[in-house]
């Protein structure tokens, strides 16, 4: 069973480092020691007492904006994993329940999306969508759900023919239970495993976005377009552009450490690898 | 023989069709707003008659499969139209472009690829080692850290601190083949970095499964020297996986090299898709879309077929 003393070392720093980013991410107004948009010092301070990691482009308060931009770029990576976890898994269950011509149209829809690079497409998108947040959650979410979608009907194919699932339909139960309350519990675990790796691409992808200027627009910030504003710094040898860019890092290998866990955890309840 | 060509063909026609259909998605995801194309280009303020003679000059009263049509006809001839902001010949100040990015990815694959199976085999030689465990741990931080944080470490220490090459990578004409090289090194390192702890750990699964096969194992039996094993038994075994590895990976470099582009200031493809993408401006940004398509696709039809080639299990589906 979990218990504490089973959690290894690498998951702990995984989990300790993620729950302090969600911390400053929820508590933002509370923790931030400026607000975000305040101009409160010289162009690109060096660390001090006052401002901790320096000011910005601006003269803003890095750190402030580091938690103001933690709060934007968890909510919308949060909220575009939740979007292509849920279109993805049951569209996928779906598909492997109705089987047939569904299945054909959408694996195929799937395979005809996967064939184009996800950046290159969102940015196709993106070059006719209105840029706000709530396109952004659409776009990175449903380009992302194809990948969730494979992994999901690859899964209840399997279940699909479980005795279990065999008797739930001679009993006469709809399709929405036999999705609901026979394939989604079972398909649970790898779906959890891959979650983890889901949020890091969100965070990576929507990064990469906003550092190319087509995500999330000023004067709100996340990470990445805190880097695009201050990268003219760096050929003066002002490192402010490096500390967004190392957070995304940090946070990415946390959540990985984590999901590392997770899956290892998974393979041992179905009698995989044996270790902690 | 002609039952292969005939399956090399079959992957090349499936490629092909695959590519029309990519096309037709492009085209449709810019076509999904209502959102007139005149109208962006003379602004909220143009008279209602400028509107009306600029609709018919760029053909948009023309039903949407017709301009599909048109679209796809111009692109096979070479003609991709003229860039709305403007007004530029979109493929003449494509092909320039186009040859820079392939400059820079074909350097950066050139250093990666033969890097990454060195040290695949070294990891594979010291198995659960610590040099193995090292190459584990590199590549999940390198899965989780975004482009530009190591292009900018890259320009902080080796370009400023260190001053060794230049922080933007202008290049232009007249410049002489060193001078190409020393502008594209940090771009070129970058690229390289991205890709590089993923194509190994790759390969090292690859090479790793075949060499825990029973066959290696009645080789060593039998008395074969490992360099004979090597190269009689576990090398054409091989050869397939790592190619599929290395595909993978470089159609990955193809989308690396559009962030990597604006990190460095290059001129190339990526980054002008990017500039184009910011001021709405479709046809380019279709063209450019369609390109870099079509190189991920025709980087997966080479992976498919040299698989096909070298895996005699493969030419004989059931």
């Amino acid at each position: 069973m979990l218990t504490l003393k089973n959690i290894p070392l690498s998951a702990w720093l995984g989990l300790i480092v993620t729950g302090l980013f969600v911390f400053a991410a929820v508590f933002a107004p509370l923790v931030a020691p400026f607000p975000n948009a305040e101009i409160v010092g010289d162009v690109w301070e060096p660390m001090s007492a006052a401002h901790w990691l320096g000011t910005d482009n601006l003269g803003r308060d890095l750190l402030s904006r580091m938690i103001f931009g933690a709060r934007t770029t968890i909510l919308i990576a949060a909220l575009a994993t939740a979007l292509s976890f849920t279109l993805g898994s049951i569209l996928g269950f779906t598909a492997a329940v109705i089987g047939g011509w569904f299945d054909q149209t959408m694996s195929r829809g799937v395979d005809l999306l996967m064939a184009i690079p996800t950046l290159i497409f969102a940015l196709v998108v993106l070059s006719v969508l209105p840029g706000n947040i709530v396109t952004l959650i659409l776009v990175m979410g449903i380009l992302d759900s194809t990948r969730v979608y494979r992994l999901a009907r690859a899964v209840a194919v399997d279940i699909n023919v479980m005795d279990y699932v065999e008797a739930a339909k001679l009993r006469g139960e709809g399709r929405g239970w036999i999705i609901f309350r026979e394939i989604l519990p079972n398909a649970l675990s790898p779906l959890v495993a891959e979650l983890g790796l889901r949020f890091i691409f969100a965070v990576l992808f929507l990064s990469a976005l906003s550092f190319l200027g087509l995500g999330v627009q000023p004067p709100e910030a996340d990470w990445g377009g805190m880097v695009k504003e201050n990268k003219e710094g760096i050929v003066f040898g002002i490192p402010a552009a490096l500390i967004p860019a190392a957070a995304i890092a940090v946070l990415a290998i946390s959540v990985n450490l984590v999901a590392d866990w997770i899956l290892n955890r998974t393979t041992d309840l179905k009698g995989g690898r044996g270790n902690g | 023989m002609a039952s292969l060509l005939k399956l090399v063909a079959q992957r090349i026609a499936l490629g092909l069709l695959l590519l029309l259909a990519v096309s037709v998605l492009i085209f449709v995801g810019t076509q999904i707003l209502p959102g007139d194309v005149a109208q962006s280009i003379l602004g909220q303020s143009a008279t209602p008659q400028a509107l009306a003679n600029l609709r018919e000059q760029l053909g948009l009263n023309d039903p949407a499969y017709v301009r599909y049509f048109h679209w796809l006809w111009g692109m096979l001839h070479g003609d991709m139209g003229t860039a709305l902001s403007n007004g530029q010949d979109i493929a003449t100040s494509l092909s320039g472009r186009l040859k820079n990015t392939l400059f820079l990815a074909f350097w950066a694959a050139i250093v990666s690829v033969p890097l990454a199976i060195i040290l695949g085999l070294i990891a594979v030689r010291h198995k659960n080692g610590f040099v193995d465990k090292l190459i584990s741990g590199l590549t999940l931080a390198s899965i989780s850290l975004p482009e530009f944080f190591i292009g900018y470490l890259l320009i902080y220490f080796v370009a400023v601190q260190m001053q060794w090459f230049p922080s933007v990578s202008t290049v232009y004409d007249s410049m002489s083949f060193l001078e190409r090289m020393k502008a594209i090194a940090l771009p070129a390192a970058t690229l390289t970095l991205v890709v590089l702890a993923h194509m190994m750990r790759m390969t090292r699964a690859a090479i790793l499964n075949v060499m825990q096969s029973a066959y290696i194992e009645t080789a060593e039996l039998k008395g074969l020297t490992p360099f004979e094993i090597i190269r009689r038994h576990a090398f054409p075994n091989a050869i397939a996986p790592i190619v599929n590895v290395v595909m993978l990976n470089l159609a990955y470099l193809v989308v690396g090299v559009v962030v990597v582009e604006v990190i460095f200031v290059y001129p190339g493809m990526g980054q002008y898709l990017v500039d184009h993408v910011a001021k709405r401006d479709v046809p380019v940004v279709q063209a450019c879309g369609l390109i870099f398509a079509a190189v991920y696709i025709g980087l997966n039809i080479i992976a498919d077929i040299t698989a096909i080639v070298s895996n005699p299990r493969l030419r004989h589906p059931k």
